[in-house]
């Protein structure tokens, strides 16, 4: 069984572009009680920011759909991102997740799930054609003894 | 995203300010084209000391920047990098391909 959060926050907001800033910004805005260092925080803004634009550009392509954001904290500081879609879904995941790989066209880098890989600990993306796809990233925030 | 642009002979300066996301991506494209296609410089320096946030959508802008100025015969660079932009530059291996400071 799941271990219950000692605090979390839900958020649903519509896959508009202007909402990147806001969800990354409410994130880090609910990690600052975690005592996070700047680049601690630069890390989580930046994966937050990638795992929201790929639901904005690639979930629903032509549409406005709903897209769920979760933060939840656990035991031994540990910062747990939730971002969910209903929007068309990956097909082959694996190659979703390969650097460069995108069908985004020019706009795009193909370069967002490796930022997200290599500024958090863990990421875990499931995805259905045509149902969605559930993106999970873990990053566990150091410790700090006070007097910083 | 605000930008400020300088040119001194074929040298053009793009100061960018703000967020730079897939949100201000491609209108950041677009102004940078604009400016180049006016006076068609040799060197662009991307100045990106007022970037207070970037994420992938910057990789895909200073890649076409610099795409555009090796058609021109020219070249691109960064400068005045943020700690944060930079960390994102490395983990793609973009600093392989462009000089950033």
């Amino acid at each position: 069984m799941k271990r219950k959060p000692s605090n979390y926050i839900a958020l649903d907001f519509l896959s508009r572009s202007v909402n990147e800033g806001f969800a990354r910004t409410a994130v880090a805005a609910f990690a600052a009680q975690m005592d996070p260092t700047l680049d601690e925080l630069g890390d989580i803004k930046t994966a937050v920011s990638e795992a929201v634009t790929n639901a904005i550009v690639h979930a629903y392509p032509d549409s406005l759909g709903k897209i769920s954001l979760r933060a939840s904290i656990f035991e031994e500081n540990l910062l747990e991102i939730v971002v969910r879609d209903w929007g068309c879904g990956i097909a082959d995941v694996e190659q979703a997740r390969e650097p460069l790989y995108t069908t985004g066209g020019a706009e795009r880098s193909g370069m967002g799930f490796t930022i997200m890989e290599s500024f958090m600990d863990a990421l875990q993306v499931r995805s259905k054609p045509g149902r969605g796809t559930v993106v999970t990233m873990k990053r566990r925030i150091a410790m700090r003894s006070n007097g910083r | 995203m605000e930008f400020g642009i300088t040119t001194k002979e074929r040298s053009m300066t793009i100061t960018l300010r703000g967020e730079l996301d897939h949100h201000a991506a491609r209108g950041t494209m677009q102004e940078i084209e604009r400016a180049v296609e006016a006076a068609l410089p040799l060197q662009l320096v991307l100045d990106f000391s007022g970037v207070t946030f970037m994420d992938s959508s910057g990789i895909a802008v200073v890649l076409r920047a610099q795409r555009r100025m090796q058609a021109l015969g020219g070249a691109a660079e960064l400068q005045g990098t943020p700690a944060q932009a930079k960390k994102v530059f490395e983990a793609a291996g973009i600093h392989r391909l462009i000089s950033i400071r």
